[in-house]
């Protein structure tokens, strides 16, 4: 397992991620992608510490942080999904055009 | 051995994470999701950091439960059974998707990173946990205390009443003023 193997795993998660957040119409679908985005953050700040600095355990801190945003996102993502429901009766994002100028 | 595990656990990935897009069910979406995040962790532990990839696997494994959940309350399509695809932007979406994969794949096969040092030796998982309850602590503080602020938060944004009457009191649709 090479570093270029494991950073072009991390790019193809990063760009399978990107593709569903910008194309999905429901949140929840959203907010996969984005998880997935994370995920091969993960795969990159892990394959990084592992094949350039294994030597200290400063570098999968990194990976800590990561994982801690994923969970804010996913949080923070579900509670207005659920507000935006509750009060506009959306759950696509079609539905809140409100805002377009 | 080690190798052509990694290999299946890197296939397995990509392509789990290419069905959550591709299912006609949101909750296998969300299975999906998980199923590549349980490589992605596996694969963690290969590359010796045991403690994350296990944490990566057990966080995974509870988000995606609650995720089917939501899933299934905000299903217009419940269980599957007709075709889905809601999708807007689509050919837009894959070109962004490409250029992000060409652009990061470029990044970590051409550029130059630091030599390789020693590969990591003796207790990963032990250094890591004095690490982070010594040198590091205030990283780990903060990431407590974020996730703290993210549950008040979550439950502020989502809850059904605020301290005067329904959340959504004195609210109304824009454009309707």
């Amino acid at each position: 397992m090479s570093r270029e193997v494991l950073l072009v795993l991390g790019a193809a998660l990063f760009g399978i991620g990107v593709y569903g957040a910008l194309s999905q119409q429901s949140f929840v679908m959203i907010m996969m992608g984005l998880e997935l985005m994370v995920n091969g953050a993960i795969v990159a700040a892990v394959t990084l510490w592992s094949r350039a600095a294994a030597h200290s355990p400063k570098g999968q801190l990194l990976a800590v942080v990561f994982m801690t945003v994923m969970a804010v996102e996913a949080a923070i993502g579900f509670a207005l999904v659920t507000n935006v429901f509750r009060i506009r009766r959306a759950d696509i994002t079609e539905k809140l055009k409100a805002l377009r100028g | 051995m080690r190798v052509a595990l990694f290999w299946m656990l890197a296939v397995a990935s990509i392509v789990s994470g290419w069905r959550v897009f591709r299912t006609d069910s949101m909750v296998r979406a969300a299975y999906w999701l998980m199923a590549s995040f349980v490589a992605v962790g596996i694969i963690m532990v290969q590359l010796d950091a045991e403690f994350l990839g296990l944490v990566l696997i057990l966080m995974m494994a509870g988000e995606m439960t609650i995720m089917a959940v939501f899933m299934v309350m905000f299903m217009m399509n419940p269980a599957g059974l007709n075709p889905m695809m809601m999708v807007h932007q689509h050919r837009a979406s894959i070109v962004a998707g490409v250029l992000a994969f060409v652009g990061l794949a470029g990044v970590g096969i051409f550029a130059r990173f630091p030599e390789p040092t020693l590969r990591a030796s003796g207790q990963v998982t032990a250094q890591l946990g004095h690490e982070l309850l010594g040198d590091s602590m205030l990283i780990f503080e903060t990431a407590g205390v974020a996730l703290l602020a993210t549950m008040i938060g979550a439950l502020a944004i989502a809850g059904a009443t605020g301290r005067f009457g329904s959340a959504d009191e004195g609210s109304q649709e824009p454009g309707e003023a």
